[in-house]
């Protein structure tokens, strides 16, 4: 298969309320190869969850996609009516959420749970079924399946029942997999095993993978390229190494500063002064020139689109030749 | 060096002691003002079934103060009652005329001005009611959720008995009860305090329930936990801080308890053990006209019956709008 | 789960002993039983001798444990209005009330449960809003109300169903049933369709509330994400797991039927025990009251108690055979 799993282009999520509409992810474009690991990182609120949502089609009204279009191996999906879309989830695109503890119901055993969705996109009788859903928990690594398949959510621990999510997300090999905040939740040596896990599925299956994470040593550890989201737009993006080791939106600098490092400088962390704003105070301009260390003028009245920064693309006006020129001109 | 130390700490113990009574001021001040923040007049202005709610809610209640001076009779003065009035139809039908718009019962009095008293009767036991187990509620409520430990779990642990059984049957109870202990003629003159007690003793736990709920979760943020530790006077916190959290859902559980309560309160008149017949309230007036259903006047029952499915009916529609609107998960 | 068991048990037991303290008081100190039972011109030393034989001047606890030893055996003394044995009044009163109740119940049920997934599924759509329209109408009706409104249309007006009575019954052994009847059943459908109109309207309630609620929860979402139907979701996990808190408050709304049966067999002037129990508050029937409300108790405990039990069977977080598993 050739071309992109997944691409996105100029997604606009949009959000009527009573005073007016409030847009919510503006203007957004990617693309996930396949087999790729493409990270989404951000603040709590820039919009990376929504973006996951619009893709798989499980917006909650009032938010609907106002604008662009996306599409899975070449074929538009948004515009899609609701059974076709139903169709492609769990099939084509799966999608795994934050909190194991409640993504399982609890009154009905694994078992029965990875039946199901087996037996909703595969075309398989009974018996089959079950011996695909033990082969999934083994693949998930979980020991002694022919018991525990029969056991309900609550008689396994955290990580293991984010194990049993991810095996009832791959039920049907899809060719996307959504992660958003896949290990949040769960310990910190736990977190390790997970992050493997979907590594080891990626490369063993092929499957792209959307890790939408607040956290960047995850997306260090994980993906291939990251995409940095700030008030629901994507501020940088490129391939992993060169963000971290050379982060160029001063947001992203902002981020990587305020990460611990082990072994390096002991100064004060650096922190990003203020706070996102929210959907109805966004400035005009870039959004996040109140805080940018590095402001000028021309960040207060034209926003910028992504631009290419020798390794990846970042909205921002500093590397735009022009502006900047004019900028050193102005400052005099 | 010492004294300026003391003296240092008493006035910070002073300043801080006054900013939380003060804030506590400025609670109050911004409890109220969520109140009638722009946000839930608007949700109340954009639903027409509220607003036509509250539209007769207010007319009914009006109605029924003015009593005393819209009604076109008296129908309690014996000296003005005609025996050849009696059971008149409606003005509409024949037999009926505009002397009695909707009619007369069995012994010549006016329906039209029975439902303005009785409507008068039966708003006035519904709020007397509601403001007292709100009192009571509230105040044990506030005492459990504030001391915790024992005196929390005895409080609710009568709360917990008390609501396995319904309203009607601890009201009825109570009502038995005093109507065994107190000498015959003196039981029509307090068979409203009698009807209110029943009605506040079978209704409070709501409310201690509520407010408990939220006084724990108040009690252990921050702030409380700082004016405790600075030694501002409990009361002084309890009414300052906890109250006014309070008060949003407290209002809710009275809308919708003051419906429960006229209902109480018809039902038991209806069946005999409320209001008796020379204080009428709605109750009483349907069960007056009962006995005249089969017979076919069946405007002696139905039209004090509809005046009190209206007047709950908007009370409950106001309840509801108040409970949706102040919901912070459906916002 | 013995454990849970016998402590529920011996709360039932404390809840009980409360109710019959309550019942006892009633019984022996609101107003004078030898008052009531005697007439005005009875010499004192005649009423001091029968206060002796009825032990009436024993000490508090053991007239108390007398009077819990009575219970016990289905003894609560003589009625004052009827002269005989309370305890034979309710035998013959409980059949009515109990078939009055149980058929309410199941047509509240019937009725009100499947209105409430259809609203709690299908919110917006003008059906849902007219029920919910509806059972706001049925939740501010007073019950009396209704009774007397569907007097008047199908008694009154129209002459179908009788407004009073039970209708032809037949015994069996100490149980009269109206239910086998023709007769009965007429005369049964009024009062059933009165109580059970303010239940089925809170079930309905209830039941769309919970539905709503777990289609808000992360596991319906990823039960959307995983593309299962519509059918599948709605049916097979977000019903299942609405009817369970159901079946328990549910399970708590019997208890109610029986205290509004009190307010129907009025209208109705039907021949259960509410009926009694109204009677007796006029009369001031003390022991049949004591004896109603020990009655009631006994019932809404047993009911709490097999609804807990329930609870705990049907929901598997809270079996026994809990077992934490290694590592993550």
């Amino acid at each position: 298969m050739t071309g992109p799993v997944l691409r996105v282009e100029n997604l606009r999520v949009q959000l009527p309320n009573r005073r007016g509409i409030l847009t919510a992810i503006d203007n957004v474009s990617f693309a996930i190869e396949p087999g790729e690991v493409l990270g989404i990182v951000g603040e709590s609120g820039a919009g990376k969850s929504l973006t996951g949502a619009a893709i798989i089609g499980l917006l909650e009204p009032p938010l609907r996609v106002a604008g662009g279009r996306i599409s899975l191996a070449g074929r538009r999906i948004d515009n899609l009516p609701d059974g076709a879309m139903r169709r492609i989830r769990g099939r084509e695109i799966s999608a795994i959420f934050q909190d194991p503890l409640t993504s399982l119901n609890p009154l009905y055993t694994v078992g029965r749970q990875l039946v199901e969705t087996i037996r909703t996109h595969l075309d398989l009788p009974p018996a089959a079924a079950r011996e695909r859903a033990l082969s999934l928990l083994r693949e998930v690594g979980i020991a002694g399946g022919d018991q525990r398949i029969d056991h309900y959510p609550h008689q396994f621990s955290g990580g293991m029942r984010q194990r049993i999510v991810i095996a009832l997300a791959i039920a049907a090999n899809p060719r996307l997999i959504i992660a958003d905040e896949p290990t949040t939740a769960l310990d910190v040596s736990i977190q390790a095993q997970i992050i493997a896990l979907l590594k080891r599925l990626s490369r063993d299956h092929g499957t792209a993978i959307m890790l939408i994470t607040h956290d960047m040593g995850v997306i260090a550890e994980t993906a291939h390229r990251v995409a940095v989201m700030y008030a629901g737009r994507i501020v940088e993006i490129g391939k992993v190494r060169e963000i971290v080791g050379n982060p160029r939106h001063p947001y992203t600098r902002g981020l990587m500063g305020s990460i611990p490092r082990i072994g390096g400088a002991r100064g004060r962390l650096r922190q990003v002064e203020g706070a996102m704003p929210r959907l109805n105070e966004i400035p005009p301009g870039c959004p996040f020139n109140p805080r940018c260390p590095e402001a000028f003028d021309g960040c207060r009245q034209r926003r910028p689109e992504l631009m290419p920064t020798g390794s990846g693309s970042a909205a921002c006006w500093l590397y735009d030749k022009s502006a900047a020129s004019m900028a050193a001109v102005a400052d005099g | 060096m010492s004294s300026t130390l003391v003296c240092g700490s008493i006035a910070s113990r002073w300043a801080l002691a006054d900013l939380a009574s003060s804030a506590g001021a400025q609670r109050w001040h911004l409890a109220l003002h969520r109140v009638f923040d722009s946000d839930l007049w608007w949700s109340f202005r954009r639903s027409p079934v509220t607003v036509g709610a509250a539209v007769i809610s207010l007319v009914m209640v009006a109605a029924a103060l003015l009593a005393g001076w819209i009604a076109p009779h008296d129908p309690f003065d014996p000296a003005s009652l005609n025996l050849l009035d009696a059971t008149n139809p409606p003005a509409w039908l024949p037999g009926g005329s505009w002397r009695f718009p909707l009619g007369t019962d069995d012994q010549g009095r006016d329906i039209l001005s029975a439902i303005l008293y009785g409507s008068r009767l039966s708003l006035g036991i519904g709020f007397a009611a509601v403001l007292l187990a709100m009192a009571l509620g509230v105040t044990l409520g506030l005492i459990a959720g504030w001391r915790g430990g024992l005196v929390d779990t005895i409080i609710m642990r009568i709360a917990d008995v008390k609501l396995s059984f319904p309203a009607i049957l601890i009201a009825l109870l109570i009502d038995g009860v005093a109507r065994a202990m107190v000498p015959h003629d003196a039981q029509t003159e307090i068979a409203s305090l009698v009807v209110i007690a029943a009605i506040v003793l079978s209704s409070w736990v709501q409310y201690a329930r509520t407010v408990r709920a939220s006084a724990m979760v108040e009690r252990d943020k921050e702030y409380i936990q700082a004016a405790r530790m600075i030694g501002v006077r409990p009361v002084r916190i309890v009414v300052g801080h906890l109250l006014p959290n309070a008060i949003g859902p407290v209002l809710v559980v009275a809308t919708i308890n003051l419906a429960l309560a006229i209902l109480t309160e018809a039902t038991l008149s209806f069946l005999g053990v409320g209001l008796p017949p020379t204080q009428p309230s709605l109750g009483t007036l349907i069960r007056n006209g009962n006995d005249y259903l089969l017979s076919g006047d069946w405007w002696i029952s139905i039209f004090p019956g509809v005046a009190l499915a209206v007047l709950i009916l908007s009370i409950n529609l106001l309840g509801d709008w108040l409970r949706d609107a102040l919901n912070p998960k459906l916002r | 789960m013995l454990i849970f068991l016998a402590r529920r048990l011996f709360q039932a037991v404390l809840v009980m002993l409360a109710v019959a303290f309550i019942a006892f008081a009633l019984f022996n100190y609101v107003g004078d039983p030898i008052d009531s039972m005697v007439g005005q011109d009875t010499s004192l030393a005649d009423r001091q001798q029968l206060r002796q034989e009825l032990g009436l001047n024993d000490s508090f606890v053991v007239q108390f444990a007398r009077f819990v030893g009575h219970a016990a055996r289905g003894e609560f003394g003589l009625s004052y209005q009827q002269q005989r044995p309370v305890a034979q009044i309710i035998l013959e009163r409980m059949p009515a009330t109990l078939e009055l109740s149980f058929v309410s119940a199941a047509l509240a049920l019937a009725l009100g449960v499947p209105m409430g997934i259809y609203t709690g599924l299908h919110r917006g759509s003008w059906l849902s809003q007219g029920l919910l329209g509806l059972s706001l109408v049925g939740v501010s009706l007073p019950t009396f109300l209704i009774g007397i409104l569907l007097i008047l249309v199908f008694s009154v007006d129209l002459k179908w169903l009788p407004s009073f009575g039970r209708g032809s019954v037949v015994h069996f052994g100490w149980w009269t049933s109206g239910l086998v009847t023709r007769d009965g059943w007429r005369a049964i459908i009024m009062p059933s369709v009165t109580l059970a109109l303010f239940q089925m309207t809170l079930i309905m309630r209830l039941v769309r509330a919970e539905m709503i609620e777990v289609l808000r929860t992360d596991y319906i979402k990823f039960a959307r994400a995983r593309g299962l139907t519509n059918r599948a979701i709605n049916f097979g996990h977000a019903l299942k797991n609405t009817l369970v808190p159901v079946i328990t408050v549910a399970g708590l709304q019997l208890g109610s039927i029986i205290a509004f049966a009190i307010i129907t067999e009025t209208v109705f002037q039907w021949p259960g025990m509410g009926l009694m129990f109204i009677q007796a508050v006029s009369s001031v029937d003390i022991p049949v009251m004591a004896a109603y409300l020990m009655l009631v108790g006994f019932f809404f405990v047993i009911i709490n108690l097999v609804v807990d039990l329930l609870y705990h069977v049907i929901d598997p977080r809270l079996r026994i055979d809990r077992e934490q598993v290694g590592i993550g």
